[in-house]
């Protein structure tokens, strides 16, 4: 077997996160793909919410779209999109919330809605969709991004989603009772917010990435806790069961075909 | 009793849309109307306010086509592919012409459709706290709980003028059944002020007796007109009939990146072609 990538890595890593008793929102994309190893490997009895209303829903290949009919054909139950956000994640049924986004700043606040100024973007991105009340809803949030000086800025161009405001609590002070991002895995580190400050600190340090490499991918100085784990690599059957749901899902997308 | 009328796809359209609407074409990735806006593309409507969760490539080809003034929505993209096209070339540069955004998040939307079924003025929620678009989007304001104190967000209600959505099956009393990922369409219809149209992939008897008792079943009262359209929803799907055509949504990324292209693409798939062409899509799984 060809060893991981390090996207391969990063998905394995957050993966490992979750657990049978999560229930879990879930965004499209590499969320999507790590909430579906985690139910194939180490949570077999995760409960995947979709925002298309699907409820424990066991794709056998990755949705493309957030409402793929693999979504609705494997779930317990499907609802409407306005009970989904109105009982079920409003509601608090949610443990956890599983996000990217195009850029992310010390604080986990995230931006999928623009770069450059919102009324004269640089590049208009699709918006929040879910992302701004699964970022305050849900118990917590893990996210799940590619790290660069373009995805991890010192200030994102637009706060699409709340994390941890301009730190400490100010989360509370807006009102906002749950936790926040309280995991930021991506493809060189591990990052949890510092308990006080809550600033993202370095916390674990994927194979073969270094401190300098992870410094330099930052836009922002980027601290680290005073011990950084070293995480072990995937595990042939992590790694396998991956390539596989990648496999199943391209041919179903009709890649190559 | 009234009930909706049996129309064909250019006289629904040509009856119930109007230049300057404002007008829901809805369905959740799933059901989404494809024949019902390429028809409303050759009657060639103007100035539409557009109004969708998730403005897919259907809104793509309305605004491509200088169908659409102003778009409202929550997230806007070929999911999973990248941009929508068109509709940035239309943001960003006005060509064809300019349109403007109202930009919401999912949970406003979802909230703003349940008020309009409900005739509530505006939707209460507990949203966009810390969220810049609150910011940027002069609907979005707050309101207290006369019983906590607690301040919460509040939009105003989605009131289309016409709401239009796909649906599996309709009865001869036009009863519209729709099931599997079911979005906002039951909203959405009884959110509409004037006219909702339904397109379906097949008319049966009679739904009475024919589905559970919790079936999510619009009554044909709520409806002004039905069109029969098999595969009406390609490229997106229609539960246990066609799936997502997701090789289909890869390969739109490449026609509408150019306005040539795209406007190729649509002189040929839908300025010269008619509802009859989705036909061959219906029961086709994938």
């Amino acid at each position: 077997m060809t060893p991981a990538t390090s996207a391969e890595t990063m998905v394995v890593v957050a993966a490992r996160a979750l657990s049978s008793d999560d229930i879990c929102f879930v965004g499209i994309g590499q969320p999507s793909a790590a909430c579906n190893l985690a139910r194939l490997t180490g949570a077999p009895d995760i409960t995947l919410i979709y925002e298309s209303g699907t409820i424990a829903t066991e794709p056998d290949v990755l949705p493309l779209s957030i409402g793929d009919g693999e979504l609705c054909n494997t779930a317990l139950t499907t609802v409407s999109v306005s009970e989904m956000f109105r009982y079920w994640l409003q509601g608090g049924r949610v443990t956890k919330g599983f996000l990217g986004g195009a850029q992310i700043d010390r604080f986990a606040n995230l931006n999928t809605t623009v770069i450059g100024p919102y009324d004269k973007p640089k590049t208009r991105l699709p918006g929040g969709g879910g992302a701004p009340e699964i970022a305050t809803d849900c118990g917590e949030i893990y996210i799940i991004m590619k790290q660069s000086p373009r995805s991890f800025v010192d200030k994102v161009d637009f706060v699409t989603s709340l994390g941890h405001g301009r730190g400490g609590e100010d989360r509370a002070r807006l009102g906002v009772t749950t936790k926040g991002p309280t995991l930021v895995v991506t493809d060189l580190c591990v990052m949890k917010p510092d308990p006080g400050t809550k600033e993202l600190t370095v916390t674990a340090l994927l194979p073969g990435a270094t401190r300098e490499a992870v410094e330099k991918a930052t836009g922002w100085p980027v601290k680290f806790a005073g011990r950084v784990e070293e995480i072990p690599p995937p595990t042939d059957t992590e790694l396998t069961t991956l390539r596989d749901l990648y496999a199943r899902t391209a041919a179903a997308h009709g890649d190559g075909a | 009793m009234a009930r909706p009328e049996f129309l064909s796809l250019k006289d629904a359209i040509a009856a119930h849309v109007r230049d300057g609407d404002t007008i829901a074409m809805e369905g959740f990735t799933h059901l989404i109307p494809f024949a019902a806006g390429h028809e409303i593309i050759r009657q060639k409507r103007k100035e539409l306010t557009l109004i969708r969760m998730t403005p897919d490539i259907i809104y793509d080809q309305l605004i491509g086509m200088g169908c659409a003034s102003k778009l409202v929505f929550s997230w806007t993209g070929n999911p999973g592919v990248g941009s929508l096209h068109r509709m940035r070339d239309a943001y960003e540069n006005a060509w064809p012409c300019p349109l403007t955004i109202e930009e919401h998040s999912h949970a406003a939307m979802a909230n703003a459709y349940a008020a309009g079924a409900a005739n509530l003025p505006f939707a209460v929620f507990r949203g966009y706290r810390g969220a810049e678009l609150a910011k940027v989007n002069p609907n979005i304001r707050s309101v207290t709980c006369p019983f906590t104190g607690e301040e919460l967000a509040a939009v105003p209600a989605l009131r289309p003028d016409v709401a239009i959505v796909h649906a599996p099956v309709a009865d001869r009393e036009g009863n519209v059944l729709i099931e599997g990922i079911v979005g906002v369409n039951k909203e959405v219809v009884l959110a509409a002020t004037r006219t909702a149209i339904v397109t379906v992939e097949e008319i049966v008897d009679s739904l009475r007796g024919a589905v559970n008792p919790n079936a999510c079943v619009l009554p044909g009262w709520t409806i002004k007109a039905i069109v029969h359209v098999p595969g009406g929803a390609h490229p997106s799907f229609v539960h246990g009939r066609y799936d997502r055509d997701n090789a289909w949504y890869k390969a739109w990324d490449a026609i509408a990146r150019e306005r040539d292209s795209f406007l190729a693409w649509m002189d040929e798939n839908v300025l010269r072609s008619g509802p009859e062409a989705f036909a061959r899509h219906a029961g086709a799984r994938a």
